[in-house]
Parts: C-alpha cells; sequence; structure tokens
C-alpha cells in the first residue's frame, strides 16, 4: 500500500480514538479498557495471515502459538467485558422500578 | 471472493470497532457497544477464511483457534468479579505476545526480501509487544498477589533500567542493520527483560494505569503489525486502540490523582523506601459486632466506604443487607465510592450494581466529601490507601496526592479488617489509631453478618 494512504488512515484513527472516549465516567474505565483490549486481540486476523503463508516449522509454530494467544486475548476479552457490562443493566432495572 | 470485497469488509469490522469503542463509554449502549466490537472482530476473522479459502494449514489453525476458545472461554466466564482486573491484564499481555509472535514469524518469512520500513515495523512489534507481553505478566503477579504488591526497587536499579534501555535500542539497530534470526532474538529476550523492570518499580496503586497503558501499546503495536502485513483493518483497530488507550490512562491517572509522567518513569527515578519500623507495637481501639451495632443504631447518618476487602469477601449482597436495615430505621445511608476503590477504577460500582444496590445511593467522593462532617458513623469495609489521611499529610509517601476520601472528618470510623496489614501500596494508615476509630477485625462478610443480627436485634 502507498505510505501516504497508510498515513493518512493513521493519523485519521489517532484523532478517531482520542475522540470517542474523551468524555468517560470514571465508573465505565474498567470495562472499556476491557473491551478496547478485546479489540487488539483482532491480531488474530494477523496471526492467521502468517500462519497460512508459514514455510517451515519454526514459523508455523510460533504462528499457531500466536493463533492461541490472540484467540485467547479476543474471545476472553469480549467475554468477560460482557460479564462486567451484565452488572450494570442490573442497576438500570433497578432504578427503572 | 476479490480483494475489493475483501477489504470493504475489513472495513466494515473497523467501523465497527469504533462504534464499539463510542458505545462503550456510555452506561446505557456499553454492552450494546461490546456486542458490536465482538461482532466486527467475528466477521473479520471468518472473511479471511473465505478470502484465502483454502488456507494453507487449515487444520493447525482451526486446532489453534480451538484451543484458544477452549482457554479463553471458560476462564472469561468463571473469573470473580474481584480477580477481573488481573484477568484483563492477562488478556492484554497474551494480545501482545501475539503481536510480537506475528511480527517474529513474518520477518523470518520474509527474510531478505524484507524493506528497511518493514524491518523497521518488526522491530517496533516485537519490542513493544514483548514489554507489553511481559509488563503484563508482571502487573497479573502483582494483582494475583503472588508476589509483593510493594514497588520493588533494588539499588541501582535505575542504572540497570537505563542500561537494559540502551541494550534495547543498541538490539534494534542491529537487527536493522544485520537481518538475521539471531539479533531478533535477542532483541526479543532484552525487550521482555525490561517489561519486567519497567513494571516492577510501580507502586500498588498505580498497577490499573500501568494495565491501561500497556493495553494502549499492544494497541500500537497491532497497527505496525498491519503495515507488515498489508491489512488495513489492523492498522484501523491497532491505532484506535493506542489512541484510546492513551487518553484512558490520563483519564485514570487524572481521578488517581497521580502525574502520568511519575508513573510512566517511576522505573528511572524511584528510590528505595525506608519502610516504616515493623512490628511496632501501637494502641489500636477493636470493638464487637453489638459495640458497632450500637453506634449506628443511635446514628443519623452513616457513609459506607467499600474497598477492595469487601470484593474478596464477596459481601456486597450483605453490605446492602445492612444498608437496608439502616435505611428502615430511618438512617440516612450513603456510600463512598473513590474512583480507584478496589483494583479498579469502577470496580465497586460493578460490585455493588451486582447487589442491586440503587443507584441514587451510590456517591462520587466530589459529592460525599463535603458531607462526612455532618456523618455520624463512615463505615470502612476492607479499604485503605483511599481512606488514608497520608494522602494529604505526609509529602513523599507513595499515594502523596491522591484525593482520598476524608472520612476522618465524621464523628466516628468503623474499620474492618481482615489484620493490621496496610493497604495495597504498603503504607501505614495513621487513621487506624485515632481515638475515635473502632476496629472490627475478620472477613467482611462474617462481620457484617454479625453486625446485621446484632443490629435487628435491638
Amino acid at each position: 500500500m502507498e505510505a501516504m494512504a497508510i498515513v493518512s488512515i493513521f493519523v485519521l484513527a489517532v484523532f478517531v480514538g482520542f475522540e470517542v472516549v474523551s468524555k468517560v465516567s470514571s465508573t465505565l474505565h474498567t470495562p472499556l479498557m476491557s473491551g478496547a483490549n478485546a479489540i487488539h486481540g483482532v491480531i488474530l486476523v494477523g496471526a492467521i495471515i502468517v500462519a497460512d503463508h508459514s514455510e517451515t516449522n519454526l514459523e508455523l509454530g510460533l504462528s499457531l502459538a500466536a493463533i492461541v494467544l490472540a484467540t485467547i486475548n479476543m474471545v476472553g476479552g469480549f467475554v468477560v467485558t460482557d460479564r462486567m457490562l451484565e452488572m450494570f443493566k442490573g442497576k438500570k432495572k433497578e432504578a427503572d422500578k | 471472493m476479490n480483494r475489493t470485497m475483501y477489504d470493504l469488509i475489513g472495513l466494515a469490522a473497523g467501523v465497527c470497532f469504533i462504534l464499539a469503542l463510542k458505545g462503550l463509554s456510555h452506561p446505557k449502549t456499553a454492552r450494546r457497544g461490546n456486542l458490536i466490537g465482538a461482532l466486527g472482530a467475528t466477521v473479520a476473522t471468518l472473511v479471511l477464511f473465505a478470502y484465502n479459502a483454502p488456507l494453507n494449514n487449515l487444520g493447525w489453525i482451526l486446532g489453534a483457534l480451538a484451543v484458544g476458545l477452549i482457554i479463553g472461554v471458560p476462564a472469561a466466564r468463571k473469573v470473580q468479579m474481584t480477580q477481573m482486573p488481573q484477568l484483563v491484564a492477562l488478556f492484554n499481555g497474551v494480545g501482545g505476545g501475539a503481536a510480537a509472535l506475528v511480527a517474529i514469524v513474518e520477518y523470518l518469512n520474509l527474510g531478505a526480501e524484507a524493506t528497511t520500513a518493514e524491518v523497521i515495523f518488526t522491530v517496533f512489534t516485537v519490542v513493544v509487544g514483548c514489554v507489553s507481553f511481559s509488563g503484563s505478566i508482571i502487573t497479573f503477579m502483582k494483582l494475583q498477589e503472588l508476589m509483593t504488591t510493594r514497588p520493588v526497587v533494588f539499588p541501582g536499579g535505575r542504572f540497570v533500567i537505563a542500561a537494559t534501555l540502551a541494550a534495547v535500542l543498541g538490539a534494534s539497530g542491529w537487527v536493522v542493520v544485520e537481518l538475521g534470526t539471531t539479533p531478533l532474538l535477542v532483541l526479543a529476550a532484552l525487550s521482555l527483560l525490561f517489561g519486567i523492570l519497567f513494571v516492577l518499580p510501580v507502586g500498588g496503586a498505580d498497577v490499573p494505569i500501568v494495565i491501561s497503558l500497556l493495553n494502549a501499546f499492544t494497541g500500537l503495536t497491532v497497527a505496525a503489525s498491519g503495515y507488515v502485513l498489508d491489512s488495513t483493518l489492523l492498522i484501523i483497530a491497532g491505532t484506535l486502540v493506542g489512541a484510546s488507550g492513551t487518553i484512558l490512562t490520563r483519564l485514570m491517572a487524572d481521578a488517581m490523582g497521580r502525574s502520568l509522567f511519575g508513573t510512566l518513569f517511576g522505573a528511572f527515578t524511584a528510590k528505595p523506601q525506608n519502610v516504616s519500623a515493623a512490628g511496632e507495637e501501637r494502641p489500636v481501639r477493636s470493638g464487637s459486632p453489638d459495640d458497632v451495632a450500637i453506634l449506628l443504631n443511635y446514628a443519623r447518618r452513616v457513609v459506607i466506604v467499600p474497598g477492595f476487602g469487601l470484593a474478596v469477601a464477596q459481601a456486597q449482597h450483605t453490605v446492602r443487607e445492612l444498608a437496608d436495615l439502616m435505611i428502615s430505621k430511618g438512617i440516612d445511608v450513603a456510600y463512598g465510592i473513590h474512583p480507584v476503590a478496589g483494583r479498579m477504577p469502577g470496580h465497586m460500582n460493578v460490585l455493588l450494581a451486582e447487589a442491586n444496590v440503587p443507584y441514587d445511593q451510590l456517591a462520587e467522593m466530589d459529592e460525599v466529601n463535603p458531607t462526612f462532617g455532618q456523618t455520624d458513623v463512615a463505615i470502612v469495609i476492607g479499604a485503605n490507601d483511599v481512606v488514608n489521611p497520608a494522602a494529604q499529610t505526609s509529602p513523599g509517601c507513595p499515594i502523596y496526592g491522591m484525593p482520598i476520601l476524608e472520612v476522618s472528618n465524621a464523628a466516628n470510623v468503623i474499620f474492618l479488617k481482615r489484620s493490621m496489614r496496610p493497604g495495597f501500596a504498603g503504607i501505614e494508615n495513621e487513621l487506624l489509631y485515632d481515638p475515635k476509630t473502632m476496629l472490627l477485625f475478620g472477613d467482611a462478610k462474617a462481620s457484617l453478618t454479625k453486625v446485621v443480627s446484632a443490629l435487628k436485634a435491638l
């Protein structure tokens, strides 16, 4: 890909990242961190790409290890965030009553 | 599937991640936001199988995915609310490790064909991914109390750290110039070591900030891998996490009254601390559950200050029972929530929400602090550092400058504690020796249950 396009994507994504979380109450700091943590688990895509074009046993072994770790990060991250937020749902219901 | 279709679906996944972060910033939309993020990640993974079909090593890939699922899902499902922070740290660490491994494989694969830019991004990913991995493991061990929660500082430590950093930079240069497996492995090893040294001197209260920072680091490594692997999605997702993680780290540091700079470079500036003379015996006033019940029975206003001890004892339901009982006796009850009570910002809100504590009883620090003067009893349940007056009175102590709940202004203070052991930050709390303080030793849940039955009997 062209270097300029990559730089543009990067810079714009930085600003979007700053913007979306700039006003968040301390109550949500932990779930937000945990959710962002799960999102970087998408490195799983990278791990599968390198596993696909691995040529030696060493490369394959390392990339399979990467797949295992990335899957734990991604799936575990979303599940644990959901569990945290489940608690907030209970609270809302209570307040509505 | 052609490349355009693949890229468009990747872009859609990127948009999902933006919506996810946006949703997670508001209580009402948080859960949906998380699910949108999960959807984006799932789509991004599945589309890869369709685009590159059939993948080489498909059986191996599916097997590794299954292993990850078998480990990750039960871990996330079964973890207790109290252990959530260390699990997040661990997940972040394995993500960083995965990014580093991906970079190493890609480097081996490209061999001499790698362009200089690719090598530089690879070096960045390996260094930061390894630091994030080993650093997160240390924070996990600190939070799980597998090692001391105090800052670990050894004589000459900062020189060792500075030397390690210099070695990491040297090895980075070596990899760029030499292009080989050995330099890369040396670089990875040095980076792992640096990650450990970087986190060791961080004291208990700063651990959440470090986790957040390492989280942002991992995001950036994912973005760098995106460049090497020619994946726009990884660049977008990684950059989003890097940027939002940086902001979040700053917000957390602000909430705790910590200087971000001080936390980050604590490793370089930390000095060995004089541990206050251990074993020094000073009189404390301890009471029985009946004494506590009597004190509460005649109070007009009570503020409950929950801390990590409440989480450990799983006493959130019992504390609600006590609060309801007091309210039925006409006592004005509020929960004073310190933003970082527990081991992470918002930890207490999550726990009390689980016990269905009405939202309007939870008071944030700024709201509740001016009311302590009119409060008859402040009950501190398993909290220590967040009410420690040393944060206001003794410059030089590790938590100096952190805003605290000023429970010492209340007419009476009751501490429910397991023992006289100092809090997570390892600092002695003068308030425990104050004449108006009464201590009730024991597991928070057991103590609260006894107080509830004593109060019922009155």
